[in-house]
């Protein structure tokens, strides 16, 4: 846009007319200003009800196309997003052609539905749903201790509904599954023995009930029962 | 285009070679066509190779020109162009051929092609892809690969192109067969334009494209599951109305996304029919015609005041695609504080990214306009108001024009002002010109200082500001739109950065004018530096610049220079005029600073209009 005040374009001839430097107008502490504010989450804030979103702990669950290379664009996600991620499992489903993710997430509510929805933009992706509270959660640990004194570590083992794998002389080897609590508390029961060495899987989880974990597994269930066999075994057959 | 390559796709990388063609051959067989009719291509011959077939695609989905650059893996792609009915631009550097395609699809809207051999023909296509990516521009990249049993292996110029391109493409494939490679394509460009847009690509393995298949292209056909939203639904729409019919400070912020949708039309008609002042983003210049009276250009960090001062205080904000990007927003605890925010945008992603939308409204931006529009009369019935309401506010606009008019000081004893350059060449040429840019300040004296008045006639590299984004950019616009007049604004450091294009604009004769300004630094850099870091002017200013003019010449395009008030005018047309690519070496004065600027991070409502006022 031109300047109009000098005539389109034209150059002033006298040099004291010309602003020594730059535009003119009232300075910054002149101006009006607005009263109001955001929140670092772009939220306005209401000066009554001054409230932020706490980060909170849940999963999200996503049904993906079995390809190479959707592991990687997922963790690719969620690494350059900088989505605080604590857990991310994956594994097929009955459906040889689609895996379900597990991710485990802990952001405040905006950040979820971000998670979400750049989850869905992915293409391999095929639909996404953050579970409930109420979900059934459960997590794997293996961990190896000192086999010196098998009696006590066995009893810890019966007292978490746990397993042992392998119990040599030196070492004894035990499975425990469980919500993510029962996990820690067992490691932590352990401790007095010695862990040598311990791998956890990280949560993997189902909506609880009648709830459907994503819609697209409701879909498909739908569509083979109006199909075939009134009552398909599960939704991925 | 250039000679045949060969006649019988002789290879250098003979050991390459041989793996490619037994496994692209066994893969031939395991897929036998059905009895349909053989594919054939545009210009009617069948379906042969891998690589035909990926011609066949970019023929059947509309693609014109491809820009790119030979190399060993993509050469059998390259053969199969010979006979095709696309003209191929053969670009000085891969990044000019991903700039040229980008603005390419700028212009058009349709996505624009670039091709590349693998490793650094692919790494090279990287910096305009992720500027395509940032900027939501339709384009595809089609990269040669070594061959499939090569992979992994640290063959000779392996890079890998999908992982390398996965963060900064909409969607890259790697095509394993040949029997589907013309579908991958087709998909990767239907991918490209559909919904958000974006840059896809498609890595080709030599073995992939040599091997033989009658299989063409299907219809290019959108992935499964991929769904472009199209309106609104109704209850959300009522409500955004009726926050607007509410609102005694409305404003509308135009965004790229208006462009990509085509919207431009449906965006006007609102903001006119209804009285509210437009704001633009950088990359939604020309979405609202700039000399309008409701128009306020601009917002951001080196927007115009009045537009910075309307989205401080309007109360309800209508933004329209785009992506409240920081240089939009300033700090976030100071964006639009007082607004509810109404956010149109195609891809719900962005909805709350940034700043949180009160009515989000998820769909094309054209169609929720016009849903919009509909809702009005009733909004207003229902909440007892109409756009008259809106009259205090828009006289309160007006006042900010005034207070905060763009201006720049031009004495007679200083060097030319950048800005009185741009300001002269936007008069000598028609209205419909397109303006490519580089990177720094003179991209921001050319957005300020050239009015804008039509959708895709401001081209230039926005989210990711890639330095040397102009000159190419030019090529592809001018490409795409040989009967429009093409000026770009280069700095001389952009400049520098892909000059060698201009061998490609000679050849290829296009009348494109690039206007140098001539500081003899990295200004924008200097500007910060100054205002920021004491004045020390680590690496920003250059001790000795070649003269752009005589290196014009030198590629075979005609060069000037420009020091002088007086010559401006005439120098500039007798660019403008000269039929075929020139190049003007205005040297300005090397002082000369961009204001209005809010510092990053900072409140748009305290924008500096001097260094003093940092
Ligand atoms: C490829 C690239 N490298 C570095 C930068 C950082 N940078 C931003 S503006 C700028 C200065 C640009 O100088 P010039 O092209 O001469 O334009 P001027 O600011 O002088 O008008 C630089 C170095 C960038 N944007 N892009």
């Amino acid at each position: 846009m031109s300047s109009d005040s000098e005539g389109d374009g034209e150059r002033s001839t006298d040099p004291d007319s010309v602003p020594r430097k730059g535009l003119q107008g009232p300075r910054p502490g002149e101006r009006t200003r607005p009263h109001g504010r955001r929140s670092g989450q772009g939220i306005r804030i209401d000066p009554q009800a001054e409230a932020t979103h706490q980060p909170r702990r849940t999963a999200i669950s996503a049904l993906v196309k079995n390809e190479p290379g959707v592991l990687a664009e997922v963790s690719g996600l969620v690494s350059r997003r900088q989505f605080n991620i604590e857990s991310l499992t994956v594994g097929p489903t009955t459906n040889p052609e689609t895996s379900r993710i597990t991710l485990v997430i802990e952001e405040p509510d905006p950040g979820v539905r971000q998670v979400e929805r750049q989850l869905e933009k992915l293409l391999p992706v095929i639909s996404v749903r953050e579970l409930g509270t109420d979900a059934v959660r459960r997590e794997l640990v293996v961990l190896k201790v000192h086999g010196d004194r098998p009696d006590e570590v066995n009893a810890i083992t019966q007292m978490y509904d746990g397993r042992t794998l392998d119990a040599g002389p030196r070492t004894i080897t035990v499975e425990i599954t469980g919500d993510e609590q029962k996990i820690d508390d067992a490691i932590d029961a352990f401790r007095q023995f010695g862990i040598r060495e311990l791998a956890r899987t990280g949560q993997t989880a189902l909506a609880r009930g009648d709830e459907w974990t994503t819609h697209a597994e409701e879909e498909r269930y739908e569509q083979l029962r109006s199909e075939t066999d009134p009552t398909p075994t599960t939704a991925d057959d | 285009m250039s000679e045949r390559a060969s006649a019988t796709r002789p290879d250098a990388d003979a050991d390459a070679e041989d793996g490619a063609s037994t496994s692209g051959d066994d893969r031939g067989e395991q897929h036998p066509t059905d009895s349909e009719e053989t594919a054939r291509t545009a210009s009617g011959r069948p379906v042969t190779t891998g690589a035909q077939a990926v011609v066949a695609a970019l023929e059947a989905a509309g693609a014109r020109h491809v820009f790119g650059v030979q190399g060993g893996a993509i050469m059998p792609v390259y053969d199969a162009l010979y006979d095709a009915d696309l003209t191929h631009v053969t670009m000085a550097h891969e990044q000019g051929a991903s700039h040229a395609a980008d603005a390419y699809g700028q212009v058009t809207g349709e996505p624009g092609v670039c091709m590349a051999t693998s490793g650094p023909g692919a790494t090279n296509l990287v910096t305009g892809i992720a500027d395509a990516n940032m900027d939501s521009d339709p384009l595809i990249a089609l990269t040669g690969q070594v061959p499939t049993d090569f992979v992994g292996n640290d063959a000779f110029q392996e890079t890998d192109t999908i992982g390398v391109t996965r963060p900064i493409t909409k969607a890259n494939y790697f095509a394993s067969e040949s029997t589907t490679v013309g579908d991958t394509v087709g998909e990767a460009f239907a991918l490209a334009g559909a919904g958000r847009p974006g840059p896809t690509l498609v890595d080709l393995p030599k073995d992939v494209t040599n091997a033989e298949t009658d299989r063409g292209p299907e219809e290019g056909a959108l992935p499964e599951y991929y769904e472009v939203p199209e309106g609104a639904n109704e209850s959300a729409v009522e409500a955004a109305a009726t926050a607007l019919a509410r609102a005694e400070k409305p404003l509308i912020l135009s965004g790229g996304g208006v462009t990509k949708g085509d919207a431009s039309e449906q965006l006007r008609a609102f903001a006119i029919d209804h009285g509210i002042p437009v704001v633009t983003t950088m990359p939604g210049i020309g979405t609202f015609p700039e000399d309008h009276d409701l128009s306020l250009s601009w917002a951001g960090m080196h927007g115009t005041g009045y537009a910075n001062m309307a989205i401080s205080h309007t109360d309800c904000l209508l933004a329209v695609g785009t992506r409240f990007d920081d240089r939009l927003t300033g700090g976030i605890e100071t964006f639009a504080p007082d607004a509810a925010v109404i956010h149109v945008d195609i891809d719900a992603a962005e909805i709350s990214k940034n700043v949180h939308a009160d009515y989000p409204l998820i769909g094309d931006a054209g169609t929720i306009l016009d849903q919009l529009a509909e809702t009005m009369p009733a909004a207003f019935e229902a909440v007892g108001t109409g756009s008259d309401s809106y009259e205090e506010w828009r006289e309160q606009c007006a006042s900010w024009k005034e207070e905060y008019p763009m201006d720049y000081a031009t004495p007679d004893d200083q060097p030319v002002k950048p800005q009185f350059v741009v300001e002269a060449l936007d008069e000598l040429t028609p209205d419909d010109t397109i303006v490519t840019s580089g990177v720094g300040q003179h991209q921001m004296w050319a957005s300020q200082y050239w009015t804008f008045r039509h959708p895709r006639t401001w081209i230039s590299s926005h989210g990711l500001g890639t330095m040397g984004y102009g000159l190419p950019a030019a090529i592809g616009a001018k490409m795409a739109a040989p009967d429009r007049d093409v000026v770009c604004f280069d700095g001389d450091g952009s400049f520098l950065m892909t000059l060698q294009e201009l061998s490609v604009a000679v050849r290829e004769d296009l009348d494109v004018t690039v206007v140098v300004l001539n500081n003899e630094a990295i200004g924008m850099v200097r500007q910060w530096q100054d205002a920021f870091f004491d004045e020390r002017r680590m690496a920003s200013m250059y001790g000795w610049m070649p003269d752009f003019a005589q290196l014009a010449e030198a590629f075979g395009a005609r060069g000037f220079t420009l020091r002088e008030y007086d010559d401006v005018a005439d120098t500039l047309q007798a660019a403008i005029d000269y039929d075929g690519p020139s190049v003007v070496d205005a040297h300005i004065d090397p002082d000369e600073n961009v204001y209005p600027m809010v510092p990053s991070g900072g409140d748009n409502s305290q924008f500096a209009l001097s260094e003093d006022q940092l």
